[in-house]
């Protein structure tokens, strides 16, 4: 069902756990879908030097929150804020149709996370990072 | 670490070396159809119909009284609707049923519902028992058909089966049960517990797959399932799965001969895994803890996801079952589990293990040494683990 390169990631995640002087934090999803994604930034100078990430749900949520850290840690924000969830899929090799929504998650995650991080700057992020759907309540792949 | 333990004895079996035996010279020799007239035809003719005996006398039915199907499903389908529109002629268009029933009941009751019956379906409460008290209530005049599981297929709760078909008996209501997950796990007597329909699937009790049979007690008489040639009386037309049927037969006189001492060690290994694993903080039991199959645990996990507690698992060897929406391939969690009150974010932690005598108690030991630590790996991973153990 899953590509190795899902179960390597679900088995051995990358960057797992919390930031504690994170300066940027978002949680999308929700308990009731059954998947949460967490997401913590440390950015400095334009540069993300840290990412940790948080997962309640399948493997492939594991997966796709774990590879999309090690696509931006290091990276410039702008690496982040251009992040797409089919490069996510692609990186993994695919997902069955039914969990491509877990790759959305995990991009709006970081958006999320982003989101706060210009929010705690003072700069309004709508503008940078469009809307972001936090509850999941309206997502069209999840609930189309 | 090539260990494997299988726990999933409820999604199906492994073929019992009896029935393969039983089957192989159908498979093989005795190739003949049953229906044929010659020699080689009536052996095979033999087979089907000593199978018939031993499904039978398993359950305490006539042979005249067994009909063979391609599954539990299949006798699901035929005797549910079969009742309906033989009573929805006498302007019976009521049926009742409960809200945990196996999809080939609940699907069923879907679509009799479009045809303009009325269903109505019982609570089964925190416990996963269907109350015979407010049965009894829901009864009335036009009342076609009571279909109430024997036990169930997810939290293994066993039903009230006795006291539903003396209140049916009573209430000259048509009593179905859907045995599939009790027959050759539980004592079942269709005579003394007024059964009028009674669905089951042979590789649920070490029988091969695609084979089951509808049990239709004698003067009960529902439209036919295949209307064809004179196979099962002319109610199921279609040339007989011999093989498929002989091994069943095989594997039901077995499973009931053994019933005793494999529900014991069954037991054993249940009540060995739901002792120890409740240990494990904000974790809980599914269903009875007495009123249940023997060798049926349904665990629930706060703060984890199904899918991923059943992948790790599989990576230690073991093969077990959850009612996460990841796995069911919907968006919400098993409809067992919210039917007896579990909230979805709960219901999304659940873990099926369901064994046969196959499995030991060393096996329990096993499963219990590995699933407290991936339970607590995927909670370390968790933020709903977070949000919980902070009391948010």
């Amino acid at each position: 069902m899953y590509t190795s390169q899902v179960m390597d990631h679900f088995t051995n995640p990358r960057n797992m756990g919390e930031i504690k002087d994170a300066n940027g934090v978002g949680e999308v999803g929700n308990a009731k879908c059954g998947d949460i994604m967490r997401i913590y930034l440390k950015i400095e100078n334009g540069i993300i030097e840290d990412v940790k990430f948080m997962t309640y749900g399948c493997a492939s949520a594991i997966a796709t929150s774990s590879i999309s850290t090690e696509m931006i840690k290091g990276k410039p924000i702008e690496a982040a804020i251009n992040l797409k969830n089919k490069d996510v899929v692609e990186l993994l090799g695919g997902l069955p149709t039914h969990k491509i929504h877990c790759s959305v998650l995990a991009e709006q995650a970081i958006k999320a996370a982003l989101a706060d991080y210009y929010t705690r700057q003072g700069i309004d992020p709508e503008p940078i990072l469009g809307k972001i759907c936090s509850t999941c309540d309206h997502c069209e792949s999840c609930h189309g | 670490m090539n260990r494997m333990i299988y726990a999933d004895n409820a999604a199906t079996t492994k073929l019992s070396k009896t029935a393969l035996d039983a089957m192989m010279p159908y498979l093989t020799e005795e190739y003949g159809n049953p229906s044929s007239l010659y020699a080689h035809g009536s052996k095979a003719k033999e087979g089907v119909e000593k199978a018939r005996e031993q499904v039978a006398t398993a359950i305490g039915a006539a042979a005249r009284e067994i009909y063979f199907t391609a599954g539990g499903s299949e006798a699901d389908n035929w005797a549910i609707k079969g009742v309906a529109h033989a009573m929805a002629k006498k302007g019976k268009k009521h049926i009742i049923s409960t809200k945990f029933e196996h999809h080939a009941v609940l699907h069923t009751l879907n679509a009799l519902e479009k045809e303009g019956f009325e269903i109505t379906l019982l609570d089964v409460h925190e416990n996963g028992v269907v109350r015979v008290e407010e049965l009894s209530a829901a009864i009335r005049e036009d009342t076609a058909l009571v279909s109430v599981m024997y036990a169930n297929n997810e939290i293994g709760t066993l039903q009230p089966i006795t006291e539903i078909g003396q209140l049916c008996k009573e209430k000259k209501v048509i009593f179905h049960t859907d045995a599939v997950q009790a027959v050759g796990n539980v004592p079942i007597d269709v005579k003394a517990q007024n059964i009028d329909l009674l669905s089951m699937s042979g590789h649920k009790f070490h029988g091969p797959k695609g084979v089951g049979a509808l049990y239709i007690r004698r003067g009960l008489i529902i439209p036919n399932l295949v209307d064809g040639g004179a196979q099962e009386w002319g109610k199921r037309a279609g040339t007989e799965n011999t093989p498929g049927i002989v091994g069943m037969g095989a594997a039901i006189t077995e499973a009931v001969a053994t019933m005793e001492e494999r529900g014991k060690k069954c037991k054993e290994i249940s009540d060995y895994i739901i002792d120890n694993a409740l240990k494990i903080e904000k974790s809980r039991l599914n269903g009875d803890r007495e009123k249940r199959l023997p060798g049926n645990v349904n665990m629930c996990f706060e703060g984890i996801e199904g899918e991923s507690l059943l992948l790790m698992l599989d990576l230690k060897g073991i093969c077990a079952s959850s009612g996460s929406a990841c796995t069911s391939g919907s968006l919400d969690p098993s409809h067992v589990l919210l039917s007896i009150g579990l909230k979805h974010e709960v219901a999304h932690g659940s873990l099926r293990l369901s064994f046969s005598d196959e499995n030991t108690l060393d096996d329990a030991k096993y499963i219990v040494e590995q699933l407290e630590p991936i339970v607590w790996r995927l909670r370390e991973m968790s933020p709903l683990w977070l949000h919980i153990s902070k009391g948010e």
